[in-house]
C-alpha cells in the first residue's frame, strides 16, 4: 500500500484538505452535471427520429468495444503514473503518463475515425435529432478527451524541469487523474446509454 | 492506514492508503470483464428485454470501481465523496426528471 501525505496542505485551510483536490472534486461534480443534462437530451430524443440514419443503422458495437477497452486501460495506466510519482519514480511517472496519453490519443482517433463513418453515411449536427445530440454528447466528451491528452502531456514535459514534478509535489499528477478518471466514467455511461442500449 | 494533522486550528484529517499497483491490476481485469460480459449481452437475443435491467447495474458497478478504487473515493476523505455525490445526484436527476416528463422512462 502506498501511504500518501497529499491530504497535508502546506499551509491550514479550514477543512483540512488540499483545496486544489476539494476545488478539482467540485469541478467533477459540476461537470457530472452538465453530461447529466447532455445525456438527458439524448434519452428523451431516442427513439424520434422523422428522418435517417438512425442509430441502428450507423452504431458499430465491436468497434466501440474496442474504443471503450483502450479507455479504460488508460485509467489503469494513469493510476500507475500516479503511483511511479508517489514512490519518487520519475522515469516510472513518464512511461506511465506517456502510455495514458497514447491510450488517449488512439481513443481520439477511433472517435475521429467514428465521426467520418457516420459522416459518410449522411448523419450530420443538424441532420436529425440522434444527430444533433450524438455528435454534441461525444463531441464534447472527446474534447474531455484532448484536453486531458494536453494537459498529460505537458505534465510530461515539465518533469523535465527539476523540481516541478516530484513526490512531494504529486498531488498535482493525483489532480490531473482525477480528470482523466472522470472522463473514463463519462465514457461509461455513454457507452451504456447511447451504445449497447440504443 | 495513515493519518494525518497539522496545526493551524484545522481540524484533524485521517485519510487511508491508496491501493498498490496489483490492486489496481486487478480492477483493470474485472472492468475489462464486465465490458466484455456488457458486449456479449448485447449479442445474446434471448436476453433482449432484459438488457437495459442487466447493462445499467453492470455500467454501475464499474463506475463504482473506477471512482471507488482509482479515483481512491474509497479511501480518501468523505468530503471528497460528499461533494462528488452531490454533483452526480444533480445529474441523476436532471436525467430522470426530464425523462420522466417527456414519457421516456426505460
Amino acid at each position: 500500500m502506498v501511504d500518501h501525505a497529499m491530504e497535508i496542505p502546506e499551509h491550514p485551510t479550514s477543512t483540512g484538505l488540499n483545496n486544489v483536490k476539494l476545488a478539482m472534486w467540485a469541478f467533477l461534480a459540476s461537470d457530472c452535471m452538465f453530461f447529466g443534462s447532455l445525456i438527458a437530451a439524448y434519452m428523451v430524443s431516442k427513439g424520434r427520429n422523422v428522418v435517417g440514419p438512425y442509430p441502428e443503422d450507423l452504431i458499430n458495437i465491436p468497434f466501440t468495444s474496442v474504443s471503450t477497452f483502450v479507455l479504460l486501460m488508460s485509467s489503469l495506466a494513469m493510476v500507475m503514473a500516479l503511483h511511479g510519482i508517489q514512490t519518487g519514480s520519475l522515469a516510472r511517472f513518464r512511461i506511465w503518463t506517456v502510455a495514458t496519453g497514447l491510450l488517449g490519443l488512439v481513443f481520439l482517433g477511433g472517435q475521429i475515425y467514428e465521426f467520418t463513418e457516420f459522416a459518410h453515411e449522411g448523419l450530420s449536427i443538424s441532420h436529425n435529432l440522434f444527430g444533433s445530440t450524438f455528435f454534441t454528447l461525444t463531441g464534447f466528451h472527446g474534447t474531455h478527451v484532448a484536453i486531458g491528452v494536453i494537459w498529460l502531456f505537458s505534465m510530461v514535459l515539465a518533469s523535465f524541469k527539476p523540481g516541478l514534478v516530484t513526490q512531494r509535489k504529486s498531488l498535482n499528477v493525483e489532480v490531473a487523474g482525477l480528470y482523466w478518471h472522470f472522463v473514463d466514467i463519462v465514457w461509461i455511461v455513454i457507452f451504456t446509454l447511447v451504445y449497447l442500449l440504443y | 492506514m495513515a493519518s494525518t494533522s497539522h496545526h493551524g486550528g484545522a481540524p484533524h484529517v485521517e485519510e487511508h492508503a491508496h491501493p498498490d499497483p496489483r490492486q489496481y491490476i486487478r480492477i483493470a481485469v474485472v472492468l475489462a470483464i464486465i465490458t466484455a460480459l456488457e458486449v456479449a449481452i448485447f449479442y445474446i437475443k434471448a436476453l433482449e428485454d432484459y438488457d437495459t435491467y442487466i447493462l445499467l447495474p453492470l455500467s454501475a458497478l464499474k463506475f463504482i470501481l473506477v471512482v471507488g478504487y482509482y479515483m481512491h473515493l474509497k479511501f480518501d476523505n468523505k468530503l471528497f465523496t460528499y461533494t462528488f455525490i452531490f454533483g452526480l445526484s444533480v445529474g441523476g436527476g436532471v436525467i430522470l426528471s426530464l425523462m420522466a416528463l417527456f414519457d421516456r422512462m426505460f
